[in-house]
């Protein structure tokens, strides 16, 4: 939980916190002399919540996470600790595989949900120091079309990611092959079917939700 | 009693076992030898049922290993340490965890897991040893852990997948001695998988050569050594044979 959730953090906010001003910046690019400025807020809010915020923490978290899961797995597979496990009579997929995907499911939207709220208020700070925006007129904006459904669609999106990039680590670690090489090749793989699934997942999900 | 019969076993297109029979009787300790990449380590991994015969079966106690269901394959493991070449020790555990590991899963009471820890590790000379970790320890040492590892569970069977590979020749004579003396001690039955014959003569009571996928060989110590067989003599004594000259030169007799 510490490795998946709390060491994740700097990279999710790092992420979400330049994403917040882009999108800020770019609102009032595309909203100047069409659409009332406040809009900016509702823009940067939805788009933060339901997409940007899961999809991107989603991908860093697939690098890092992904990668590490596949990569300790991986060595674990080829220095025969996973054979040294069954030998004790543990189920490697219990063992190893359940708590990881169980705590990718808890922490991602954890993760997810922290950056989320640092994008929006990233945002926020870029429109009332660079958008000439009152804050009353960004949370206008940011409450205009807001539904409980945003916050909920996202972190559901960031939980099933969650288990999509565990899981492929997981999967890719353990069927780790040869030495140093296969763990390098199926840690690569590890986190190309994670994004591969977050991007599929997220299409899947507007789908299902929206 | 453990024993093959006719075990095929392939990777791909590679044979590693082409009907090897054998039966390693019980209060023994039997060598198996042969070459690098014979299919030693191969043959010990069908024991514990981490890999499946593509024919043939392999009986440990009478129950075929692959017929096993998971309970029972558990119940099973639980009979047999296994020693890892490479002590396949779990970096991210103390001495202490990776011992204890396999002795929590049999439900023990933490004060009978506590005495078994120090029990062992006094077994194998490293008392006091329980808060280090793998990375701190010379390959010895996590050879005499991984060895700790598997008395722990008071096994009947410990199988050595080359236990003196990569070691000095000092430290190799400490685990050869070790070996002896945790079969003295808890009488186990020894399957031991090595090309080091210094060893294999040292622990072994009867030694079998692994050669081309079958058992070429079994026998006492006196047997082997005195044996007239050209491949197993080779071996024995370290001389370079073409495999292929030496088949021809058996097929003109």
């Amino acid at each position: 939980m510490r490795r998946l959730g709390v060491d994740s953090v700097p990279i999710a906010l790092f992420i979400a916190t330049f994403t917040g001003i882009v999108l800020s910046l770019l609102s009032k690019y595309i909203f100047t002399g069409a659409v009332p400025l406040y809009f900016v807020g509702a823009l940067v809010g939805k788009t933060i919540m339901m997409e940007l915020g899961p999809v991107l923490t989603g991908l860093a978290l697939a690098g890092r996470v992904g990668a590490n899961i596949a990569a300790e797995l991986g060595t674990m597979r080829v220095t025969e600790q996973v054979d040294a496990l069954e030998t004790l009579a543990y189920n490697p997929r219990s063992y190893l595989v359940v708590p990881r995907v169980l705590a990718g499911m808890l922490m991602f939207p954890v993760v997810t949900a922290i950056a989320i709220a640092l994008g929006i208020t990233a945002g926020w700070f870029t429109a009332i120091n660079l958008l000439d925006l009152s804050s009353l007129e960004f949370i206008k904006g940011l409450r205009l079309f807001y539904r409980f459904k945003d916050i909920w669609f996202g972190l559901v999106k960031a939980a099933s990611f969650g288990v999509a990039v565990t899981l492929a680590g997981c999967l890719q670690g353990l069927a780790t092959r040869g030495g140093a090489e296969g763990v390098g090749r199926n840690t690569t793989r590890a986190v190309v079917i994670g994004c591969e699934a977050i991007l599929v997942l997220d299409a899947f999900w507007a789908l299902m939700l929206l | 009693m453990i024993r093959f019969t006719g075990v095929d076993k392939a990777f791909g297109a590679k044979v590693v076992l082409a009907g090897m029979s054998l039966d390693i009787p019980d209060g023994q300790t039997t060598v198996i030898i042969g070459f690098s990449g014979s299919g030693k380590s191969v043959a010990l991994k069908h024991i514990v049922g981490l890999l499946v015969p593509d024919a043939g079966t392999v009986e440990v106690d009478g129950q075929i290993v692959s017929e096993l269901e998971a309970r029972q394959l558990d119940a099973m493991r639980g009979q047999i340490g296994y020693v890892f070449q490479f002590a396949a020790l779990f970096d991210s555990m103390s001495v202490a965890g990776n011992i204890r590991l396999g002795l929590a899963r049999r439900g023990l009471a933490e004060e009978e897991i506590q005495e078994r820890i120090r029990e062992s590790l006094r077994l194998v000379d490293l008392p006091g040893a329980e808060e280090r970790y793998p990375a701190e320890l010379s390959g010895g040492m996590r050879k005499r852990v991984g060895l700790a590892r598997a008395i722990a569970l008071r096994p009947r069977y410990i199988l050595y997948d080359e236990p003196t590979t990569g070691l000095d020749p000092v430290t190799s004579a400490v685990i050869d001695e070790l070996m002896v003396r945790v079969r003295k001690e808890l009488g186990t039955t020894g399957v031991v998988v090595t090309h080091d014959m210094r060893s294999a003569y040292t622990v072994g009571d009867r030694i079998a050569m692994l050669y081309q996928g079958r058992i070429r060989q079994v026998g006492t110590i006196e047997e082997i050594r005195h044996t007239d067989d050209p491949v197993v003599r080779n071996f024995i004594e370290g001389r370079p044979f073409d495999p292929d000259r030496l088949e021809a030169q058996e097929a003109g007799r």
